[in-house]
């Protein structure tokens, strides 16, 4: 059914249209209206059987997910940023085990600073916790891709990560189509697991494994993935067969069919990039977009091929790996290696802070006249850095950068006497 | 010797010079279920456990237990720890029934997961039993545990506290006693092994927490052990056993004085054992015969800093002081002479 409604809530009545058994739920912004909507439904008894589980962390709630999943029910939670983090040893141990378990991360920066607004370092600090990452751009993608990475994970005994851009999308009230439940379970098999803990067929799951077979274990990780490449654009295919409208996938092109300057970058940012690619287009720049639907397994040679006839690539990512630039680029160079493509990153977005398309007009610009240096961080305050650099010389005790820059900035209001 | 059965009727038992009790004196359903025939094995042979090592033993009395009360419908999940590592060196497992490790502080929480997903599917007659070592349980695990007691999932935790983390070289825990000897409480310094006023008593924790039941044993009385677990099955929410186990390697003790051990905790008041429902205590193991703590101290060397190279009695007294507390805190030697006194008689006998 087409319904106005907020990018949350029309998760959470997809995801209890694919009737999950167990739900894990702890608040975390902005993740938190995904939870609290299906604790309604479920507590409103329009989801049964389901078990709704307020644990006491995001540990908990992963941990909780493990054992319902290896008791074989349908386990599903949402985090996003510190909660995401506070449970990295558990999302770890949920793809070791193989257990198909769905989540939902919602976008966010993570501290310090403290900082609840949306970018990506949450879910890509997870890029090698051996889980499917999947990046939605529209509230609509979410709906339909929640419904496939239920059936990706079930069949490739793989757990799946659901991206959606915190606020941007979550908070975001849309017109979405919801599919009807008879759909959803005409396109969502029940949940048949490959391992089940059962009294009556005992087995051992967690096993302490050595030198002898670890690395094996870790392949068949690997070979699953890999084996995700063929089956992610399979099932949206089937999915979009069933439900009359494309979604997911591995990648989605826009104009880059003689495009000479290609942007690649995931989530919602890639509508205006888009706008921004059809304004220059139409002062004759031959330039189009990547976006990037699933990163984790990682498309390399879709990548290779959807890039390889371009002169340059600009990675616009909402992320840093701190050291070193770009994540997602560093994944593009694998990809166009032995290629004259020149690869550049422009980190934006970062903590919340808009993309504006006046700034994209000009890092495209720059990009297409080949005047961008290997790293760029896009509206960076050069200023505010320089004077905290300045602090830091004229004293030792220059106190913490964040509220100095703040103060700087007029936000904070006391200044140190 | 005078006791209760398991329905708290007082029989009369005419063994002496031990506690224990031969099955053939008693009645058919009062045997402990390690006589069994068909007794279930949760945790069969070829584990690589240490000899003499308690928490391999109350693992096997504690789950064959409680796989009996469940007609074998059970399963377990496992933390991290010694119990988790000397019964699945790959590619072997000693559990004979569906069992799950997945991380250190998280089996409380795991074990959440398979109750949900149990009642989810309708599933009333499958068990869960939680389980993991002191450091997994009363540390790490902590949080996890009081969020599952907290929500009344239906689980039984079993914690073996051997005080200290002994799968990683035996390190100081919230349950090491102080004064002991741990490789990070070294016997070096003024104040030689673990510190003083530091520590937590689980156990009283998880019953603060109003669940069904919580109980403490040892691995010195096994048919305890058998009755509580027993008990705990009968009950459905969360539910709370703390069971003291040796650790011959990380207390440096013979691995032929572990039940001595685990007794000498209990009959020098330093480990109570009592049981608790809904918040309150309801039954306390009154010590039968009384020990100086020093008896049990002296078998161990992680306290041989006490007795030499010079002997500390400022240490040893606060360790009795703290022995003497309990005693008087749970009772435990009220109304108990009676017993001794016949039990002097029939050791004589
Ligand atoms: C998060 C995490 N921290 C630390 C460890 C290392 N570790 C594994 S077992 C263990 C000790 C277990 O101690 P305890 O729970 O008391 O069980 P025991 O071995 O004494 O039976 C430790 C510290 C780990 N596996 N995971
Ligand atoms: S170190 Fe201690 S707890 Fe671990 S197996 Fe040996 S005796 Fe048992
Ligand atoms: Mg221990």
């Amino acid at each position: 059914m087409l319904e106005q409604i907020e990018g949350s809530q029309a998760v959470a009545k997809t995801v209890a249209r694919c009737r999950p058994e167990v739900i894990c739920a702890y608040p975390i912004s902005p993740q938190t209206h995904i939870v609290e909507g299906l604790s309604r439904i479920v507590k409103a008894g329009e989801l049964a059987p389901c078990e709704f589980v307020n644990v006491e962390s995001e540990f908990a709630a992963m941990s909780v997910a493990i054992g319902a999943s290896a008791t074989g029910a349908r386990a599903y939670t949402a985090t996003a940023s510190q909660g995401l983090l506070y449970m990295t040893e558990a999302l770890y141990n949920a793809s070791g085990l193989g257990l198909p378990i769905v989540m939902t991360v919602a976008n966010r920066a993570i501290g310090a600073p403290i900082n609840i607004w949306n970018d990506h370092s949450d879910s890509m600090s997870q890029r090698d916790s051996g889980w499917i990452q999947l990046y939605v751009e529209s509230n609509q993608e979410a709906v339909d891709v929640h419904i496939q990475a239920f059936r990706l994970a079930e069949e490739l005994s793989l757990p799946v990560m659901v991206c959606m851009d915190g606020f941007v999308l979550t908070h975001a009230m849309e017109r979405v189509e919801i599919p009807e439940q008879e759909q959803v379970d005409g396109f969502l098999a029940p949940f048949e697991p490959r391992q089940v803990l059962d009294p009556a067929a005992p087995v051992t799951i967690g096993a302490m494994v050595g030198p002898e077979a670890y690395t094996e274990v870790r392949y068949l990780a690997h070979y699953k993935q890999m084996q995700a490449l063929d089956r992610i654009p399979e099932v949206a295919g089937a999915f979009e067969q069933a439900f009359q409208r494309p979604a997911g996938g591995l990648l989605r092109e826009y104009r880059t069919g003689d495009a000479q300057t290609i942007i690649v970058a995931l989530g919602s940012v890639l509508g205006t990039i888009e706008d921004v690619v059809d304004e220059l287009r139409e002062q004759g720049v031959r330039i189009g977009a990547l976006g990037i639907k699933t990163f984790r397994p990682w498309p390399r040679e879709e990548v290779r091929r959807a890039l390889q006839h371009a002169s340059r690539v600009v990675v616009l990512e909402k992320a840093l790996s701190i050291g070193i630039g770009g994540i997602v680029a560093q994944n593009v160079h694998g990809a166009l290696e032995g290629l004259p493509v020149t690869v550049r990153t422009a980190i934006a977005g970062l903590g919340g802070r808009p993309i504006t398309k006046r700034s994209l007009r000009r890092l495209f610009t720059e990009a297409h006249s080949d005047q961008l240096h290997e790293l760029t961080f896009v509206d960076l305050d050069h200023s505010l850095v320089d004077g905290e650099l300045a602090r830091m010389v004229a004293s030792r005790r220059s106190g913490p950068h964040a509220e100095n820059m703040l103060r700087e900035l007029g936000i904070v209001g006391a200044r140190p006497v | 010797m005078k006791t209760t059965d398991l329905t708290g009727t007082r029989v009369k038992f005419f063994q002496t010079g031990s506690f224990a009790v031969g099955n053939r004196l008693v009645e058919p359903e009062l045997r402990s279920v390690q006589s069994e025939p068909e007794r279930a094995n949760a945790i069969t042979c070829g584990h690589r456990a240490c000899q003499g090592c308690g928490e391999a033993l109350g693992a096997r009395y504690a789950l064959d237990a409680a796989m009996r009360a469940a007609g074998g419908d059970l399963i377990a999940a496992n933390a991290t720890g010694c119990l988790e590592v000397f019964s699945t060196p790959y590619p072997e497992t000693s559990w004979q029934l569906p069992w799950i490790h997945s991380l250190f502080g998280n089996a409380p929480a795991v074990s959440t997961g398979i109750a949900a997903a149990l009642r989810a599917k309708g599933n009333t007659h499958t068990r869960v039993v939680g389980q993991g070592g002191d450091g997994g349980t009363v540390d790490i695990g902590f949080a996890c545990l009081s969020g599952m007691f907290e929500r009344g999932d239906d689980v039984l935790y079993i914690c073996y506290d051997n005080e200290a983390y002994m799968n990683t070289g035996v390190q100081r825990s919230a349950a090491t006693p102080e004064a002991a000897r741990t490789s990070t409480t070294q016997a070096v310094g003024e104040q030689p092994g673990a510190p003083w006023g530091q520590g937590k008593n689980a156990a009283l924790i998880a019953l603060a927490h109003e669940i069904p039941y919580v109980a403490t044993a040892t691995i010195a009385d096994l048919r305890d052990l058998e009755r509580k677990v027993q008990t705990a099955m009968e009950v459905r929410g969360a539910r709370y056993i703390h069971v003291l186990v040796t650790c011959p390697l990380g207390w440096g003790a013979a691995s032929g004085d572990s039940i001595r051990l685990a007794r000498l905790a209990t009959q020098t008041g330093l480990f109570p054992v009592w049981e608790g429902e809904r918040g309150d205590i309801v039954s306390v193991t009154k010590i039968r015969h009384p020990e100086p703590v020093e008896r049990y101290l002296e078998l161990q060397t992680r306290f041989r800093h006490l007795f030499s190279p010079v002997r500390r009695e400022d240490m040893i007294a606060r360790i009795q002081a703290r022995a003497d507390r309990n005693i008087e805190r749970f009772g435990l030697l009220d109304g108990a002479e009676y017993q001794q006194e016949e039990l002097h008689n029939e050791g004589g006998s």
